[in-house]
């Protein structure tokens, strides 16, 4: 079964059904950490294919360049040079979106349609039907998402769903020197994941293992990790990663309670989001949070 | 690289030391993970810092820059004093069994011979005792005190342990962990890769760096083996086919020796080339020598070149002494020079000490800059305030700037750093009015030749006879041209074994190099590309990469040189008897009739075993050489010198002797001898390198490339930073004695303080990738810090290790 | 479950927003997946080879247009030739940038020439700047060519114009460039295969 099927699976804040007759194979990116040697390639080749360009930044001390994710920059090394009785590691992980079997992005998105899930598990902003609001921020557990400057909209990484859809690998993937990135169906790259483990224990990492986290019903986007029993080491990937209980409690109860007692207060947002702009609503909201958060 | 990229994925060990693959070469480095996978490979690293590479090795052990030598020397020691060597392959296939002269002498740092006011050795003892035929003597039993085995046993017996830890700041348990790993590759079916690149080179004692490795592959049995070899990782895309066409003084193309003053005749020139056997039935392949030089002459000068004008052999130019980039720039800056042309490289940047260069490009008449991009060297004219302190009205040198196309934007060829040649094809016009090099340099010639024709000149005529019959003179195709480098028979070339045959017909393109002739009937513009276009077309375009092997062999991709040969000395990956060491890895083995196997073999094809002919055909004893004969500038076995800028004030293996102190034989010029820093005014190393986000000076004019490395920075070790106070993320001044450049400090856990002969010594390392143009933030060039000192025998600069003060900016 | 002052007030926000469009008619349009099209499905492909590091590694090139004469040819994406047995498709941040080193700003369109003592570049033609820099090299070759050396031994060199040569140029380019240089009698040559 083709891996490209872009079929929806499932949309943002949309009720329709999605059509579940054909049937797909999911897809998964590896990233073995042990056979990364962080040289950016799958930055470069993101910028490249995707038509984004960061702006040139300066060196802040670490290796680390753009120092975090962007509108512009939907994948970025994390360098950790961790010593741990005498040996030192230099511990470099490619983040970027993991491309979540339960996408927090997605239930947290209340514009419809601008947080697709296809069939094979690629999450996929469509930034037409974006509204700027941040909730996708609020709803990854992975601090992935970012809302640009620019025009307002969310961006991440797509698993190049274009690329896909035609057949071929990700950019990041086929451009990877080392192999450290894999792209293949779930099960394939499970095997493999699997396979490099072995290696690992073999090689004395013992605590070796694969990062697929169920907290967030798995990932399309997995590790392999040497120190899978501590994945915070790796720039705080976390341990055990949630949809944010909050947004389930949106998509339960609370939904209804907004609708009815912040009536008031959607009809100025929209007011708001019509004449202004959907960044600054959530902006103005955040400053104001945050001023009462510091209390 | 003696074997080549694919290749690295069967070995059983890789060893990087001098190189960091993973930055630098992260595509060929790839196979370093492969083997790593599918055999359970072991990545041994050792370098004065924690990289990228280090980051995905089973093993990283520190050394201080520039003390490669105690430490292979050591491993040398290692390998003899425990036994773990291959004996049948030392004993058949290296010298280790020859007679060295009776007067060859070490004698505390200094071999017999040398001259310290020339700062050069007289070679006459660095001899084999020769038997009454002129071959020479051996003794089989390895036993004979001035046999090499013994010799290099005594010599390297000095290297224990404990000096390799009190001269390279290795601790000892690192150290003997790195000998085991290597060790293990002495069984007859286990190969050890080693990987080095610059690392290696940019040192003073830089050739002797890899003379060490070579001994230690001989005494592994790892040459020609699958897994095996010396790979040198090159740099530039072609810096490989450019090397082989002799862009340099020393060579014309194919690696022969280019006249000089000394070669008053061709007959001289000639004899002094063509080598006789130094062991009786070896090949000797360098006795064809006249064959080649003859077609080349031929390839150049077509029927001007004839055997009454010795073939053309004055229109050569004769070599007057040195002349490689840092010898050039001393001419230029003492005023000795007039024009000046830089195509695709930008000396400001890469050449030694930045203000003498800058200093010397003020003293031309004319400078031509030939390149696609802006380069900081075509702008050392132009004030960019601290970064370039100059003047312009005071700089008289008139620069032109031509724009080049780029690969994009050209077709022809690139060798790759395993020989492999490769055609590529234009994709689309470059920018501009940008023209390709071959028009650029067609366009000058052509100029000049109209020019001496109608007014005449000095000598003339090479110019006037140059072979030029291109279809169109302004634009040779690169497909003429490469069947101009292949080469083609003159005339009908007969068998020499068989009266009548006709091998090649006149006119015809030529197959292989073992048909050239030095009577004027071949001409072939490079015998080692002989093969690359024969009559079958152009063999560097082929793309079919099946693998039957599985070694990765790939022979129907492209071309490699020589004879589409993948792995050199693969002869040796066979024991005597023509059986491999390893089955499993089989390259070529003796079919009963001839050699065969997944590689062309590097072996006559109907040489019995036991006619005893040897795998290392390039050399007239047929073996590999653990004593280098005067083959070096430095000495026939490597020995540990200091850096010529050290922290130490002595060598700490010769420490009464002044004159062992810094390589004996290395060229100093004046005035760069008192620019030498004194470890009391600059305590700290430094070291300059890349890193894998940029290539040279090149992508910080590329957007992509400025945004993953974007400042110029340089690293420092945790416990220095806390000893000067500085911040990570602060500004530094980096001080040596010829200059400054400030820049982002790093402070890291990867770099440690080494306890180096009872002191403490702190490395700080400087990537080099920036300057005043480009898409990066405006910096300092790093070579501003760098000293004007070479390696003894190739003259590589000494990068690697030099002294430095560090400052909070 | 504790849910703060704050969180509440967000879940409520974005709650309104899809809850309250919704609610004023703004019904969500159908929302179809649009995936970007696939940039390349009729680009020119061109097998080329990465000018950088000594791997070479295998490079695609894909530029616009059908190579039609009125449609001239723009380099859009360049990737990893996964026929090449060495790369075999991927590349490193240096090759997977090679379209900003193509497109940089900082190529040299024209030739161009800085004056003795000047502080700027002035546009010349390609004529213009081939005969003035023959007609420097020319001078520079009689007024120095050495015919013999103090002994008297015939050496034909021309010691006093230098030339560093790319490593980055073709064989073939290397080859007329070696091939010129020593019909001139130039010595002091040398590339960037040491630095």
């Amino acid at each position: 079964m083709a891996l490209q099927s872009l079929d929806i699976a499932r949309s943002s804040a949309t009720t329709t059904p999605p059509p579940s007759v054909r049937q797909t194979t999911e897809v998964a990116k590896l990233i073995d950490v042990s056979t990364c040697i962080g040289c950016k390639a799958c930055q470069a080749a993101c910028m490249e294919w995707n038509d984004i360009r960061e702006e040139i930044g300066t060196c802040s001390g670490v290796y680390d360049n753009p120092t975090n994710l962007t509108e512009n920059s939907w994948t970025v090394m994390r360098f950790a040079e961790v010593e741990e009785a005498g040996k030192l590691e230099w511990l470099i992980r490619k983040d970027g979106c993991m491309h979540c079997a339960d996408p927090g992005c997605l239930k947290a998105c209340p514009a419809p349609g601008a947080i697709l899930q296809y069939a094979n598990g690629i999450v996929d902003f469509q930034e037409e039907y974006c509204i700027g609001c941040g909730y996708c921020v609020t709803g990854c557990p992975f601090n992935i998402p970012r809302i640009s400057q620019k025009d307002g909209k969310a961006y991440k990484c797509t698993l190049c769903s274009d690329r896909v859809a035609v057949g071929q690998a990700p950019a990041c993937i086929k451009s990877c020197p080392t192999g450290a990135l894999q792209f293949g169906s779930k099960e394939q790259m499970r095997d493999y994941a699997e396979h490099r483990v072995v290696d690992l224990k073999e090689r004395g990492f013992k605590e070796a293992g694969i990062y697929d986290p169920q907290g967030v019903g798995g990932t399309h986007v997995m590790y392999v990790l040497h120190h899978a029993d501590r994945p915070q080491l790796y720039n705080g990937l976390p341990a055990d990663p949630g949809i944010s209980p909050l947004v389930h409690l949106w998509k339960g109860f609370a939904k209804p309670l907004a609708t009815v007692a912040m009536a008031a207060v959607a009809l100025g947002s929209l007011y708001h989001y019509v004449t202004k702009g959907p960044n600054e609503v959530s902006k103005e909201l955040e400053d104001e949070l945050e001023k009462e958060d510091a209390l | 690289m003696t074997n080549h990229w694919v290749d690295i994925k069967n070995a059983d060990v890789i060893l990087v030391m001098g190189g960091n693959p993973a930055e630098a070469h992260p595509c060929g480095f790839k196979w370093v993970i492969e083997a790593k996978k599918t055999r359970k490979a072991k990545l041994v690293v050792v370098d004065p810092r924690f990289n990228r590479t280090a980051a995905v090795a089973d093993f990283y052990a520190p050394l201080r820059s520039g003390t490669d030598i105690a430490f292979l020397g050591g491993v040398i020691n290692f390998l003899l004093s425990s036994g773990k060597i291959h004996h049948d392959y030392v004993k058949a296939y290296t010298n280790a069994s020859f007679l060295i002269d009776e007067t060859f002498a070490f004698d505390d740092g200094i071999f017999s011979g040398y001259n310290a006011e020339k700062r050069s050795y007289g070679k006459d003892s660095w001899k084999y005792q020769l038997d009454k035929d002129g071959y020479a003597k051996v003794d089989e039993t390895l036993q004979d005190p001035n046999c090499v085995f013994q010799l290099l046993k005594k010599h390297y017996s000095r290297y224990t342990p404990e000096i390799v830890a009190q001269v390279c700041g290795t601790p000892k348990e690192a150290f003997l962990k790195v000998c085991e790993y290597v060790a293990e590759t002495a069984a007859p079916n286990k190969t050890m890769t080693n990987l080095y690149a610059l690392g290696w080179t940019e040192h003073t004692v830089g050739s002797q760096n890899i003379r060490c490795m070579a001994i230690i592959q001989q005494l592994l049995g790892n040459m020609g083996m699958a897994g095996g070899g010396i790979n040198a990782l090159r740099g530039h895309a072609n810096v490989q086919g450019i090397t082989d066409f002799a862009l340099y003084a020393q060579n014309l193309p194919g690696y022969l020796s280019a006249p000089a003053d000394a070669d008053v005749d061709f007959k001289t020139f000639l004899e002094k080339r063509t080598p006789k056997p130094l062991r009786p039935g070896q090949m000797n392949f360098p006795q064809n020598f006249p064959k080649w030089h003859t077609s080349l002459m031929k390839a150049w000068f077509g029927d001007a070149a004839n055997k009454e004008n010795d073939f053309a052999y004055h229109y050569l130019p004769k070599l007057g002494g040195a002349s490689d980039v840092l010898s050039i720039f001393d001419q230029m800056f003492q005023g000795k020079m007039n024009g000046f042309f830089c195509q695709g490289f930008n000396p400001l940047a890469s050449v030694a000490n930045k203000k003498k260069v800058g200093d010397a490009l003020a003293k031309l008449k004319y400078l031509v800059i030939i390149d696609p991009l802006a380069t900081d060297t075509s702008e050392f004219w132009k004030s960019y305030g601290e970064f370039n302190e100059v003047d312009p009205a005071k700089v008289p040198t008139e620069v032109f700037r031509l724009p080049a196309s780029l690969f994009a934007e050209q077709t022809g060829s690139y060798t790759n750093s395993g020989r492999v040649v490769q055609w590529h094809w234009k994709a689309a016009d470059g920018p501009g009015e940008t023209r390709d090099d071959t028009e650029i340099i067609a366009a000058l010639f052509l100029k000049l030749k109209e020019m001496y024709a109608k007014d005449g000149g000095a000598f003339p005529e090479p110019i006037q006879k140059l072979a030029w019959a291109y279809r169109q003179p302004a634009k040779p195709a690169p497909e003429e041209v490469l069947m101009e480098i292949n080469g083609k028979a003159l005339a009908d070339l007969e068998d020499p074994k068989e009266k009548g045959k006709i091998l090649v017909k006149a006119g015809e393109q030529l197959g292989t190099f073992g048909v050239l002739r030095d009577d004027g009937s071949t001409s072939c513009g490079n015998w080692i590309y002989c093969g690359t276009w024969s009559q079958a077309g152009n063999n560097t375009a082929k793309r079919d990469n099946s693998d039957p092997s599985g070694l990765g062999q790939t022979l129907n991709w492209g071309y490699a040189w020589p004879v589409n040969r993948r792995i050199i000395y693969n002869r040796a990956s066979c024991d005597p008897a023509g059986k491999p060491w390893d089955a499993k890895r089989t390259v070529i083995k003796w079919l009963g009739d001839k050699w065969g196997g997944s590689d062309v073999p590097d072996m006559r094809p109907d040489a019995k075993p036991e006619e005893g002919v040897m795998p290392f055909i390039m050399n007239p004893e047929g073996v590999a050489r653990l004593f280098s004969r005067e083959l070096m500038a430095d000495g026939p076995f490597p020995e540990h010198y200091e850096p010529f800028e050290t922290p130490l004030d002595k060598n700490p293996l010769h420490p009464n002797n002044p004159k062992a102190f810094s390589n004996p034989a290395a060229r100093v010029y004046k005035g760069d001898m008192e620019a030498f820093g004194k470890a009391k005014d600059f305590p700290y190393v430094a070291t300059t390198y890349r890193l894998t986000e940029h290539f040279h000076y090149w992508t910080k004019h590329s957007h992509i490339n400025a945004v993953l490395q974007p400042e110029q920075f340089v690293e420092i070790g945790e416990e220095l930073a806390k000893e000067k106070g500085i911040a990570n993320g602060s500004m530094v001044k980096v001080r040596s004695n010829r200059g400054f450049i400030r820049a982002v400090a790093v402070v890291t856990k990867r770099i440690k303080a080494l306890d180096v002969d009872g002191k403490k010594v702190h490395t700080i390392g400087i990537p080099t990738h920036f300057g005043f143009k480009g898409a990066t933030k405006p910096g300092f060039i790093a070579n501003t810090l760098t000293p004007v000192v070479g390696d003894a025998n190739v003259q590589t600069p000494e990068y690697k290790a030099f002294l430095v003060n560090l400052e909070r900016a | 479950m504790e849910v703060t002052r704050r969180q509440f007030f967000k879940i409520c926000a974005s709650g309104l927003g899809g809850s309250s469009i919704a609610m004023m008619g703004f019904s969500p349009t159908p929302a179809l997946a649009e995936v970007r099209s696939f940039k390349l499905a009729r680009a020119t492909e061109t097998r080329n080879m990465c000018p950088y590091c000594s791997v070479s590694c295998g490079v695609l090139i894909y530029s616009s247009g059908d190579k039609s004469k009125n449609a001239k040819a723009d380099i859009i994406h360049i990737e990893g030739d996964p026929d090449n047995p060495v790369n075999r498709g991927s590349l490193c941040p240096k090759g997977a940038g090679l379209l900003d080193m193509v497109k940089s700003p900082n190529r040299v369109k024209f030739p161009e020439v800085r004056e003795p003592g000047s502080n700027e570049w002035k546009r010349i033609s390609w004529d213009d700047a081939i005969s003035r820099i023959a007609k420097h090299m020319k001078a520079d070759r009689d007024a120095n060519f050495m015919l013999q050396n103090k002994d008297g031994v015939t050496v034909n060199r021309w010691p006093t114009t230098g030339f560093l040569a790319s490593s980055a140029a073709c064989n073939e380019a290397g080859y007329l460039t070696v091939k010129t240089l020593r019909a001139l009698g130039v010595t002091a040559l040398d590339t960037q295969a040491r630095i």
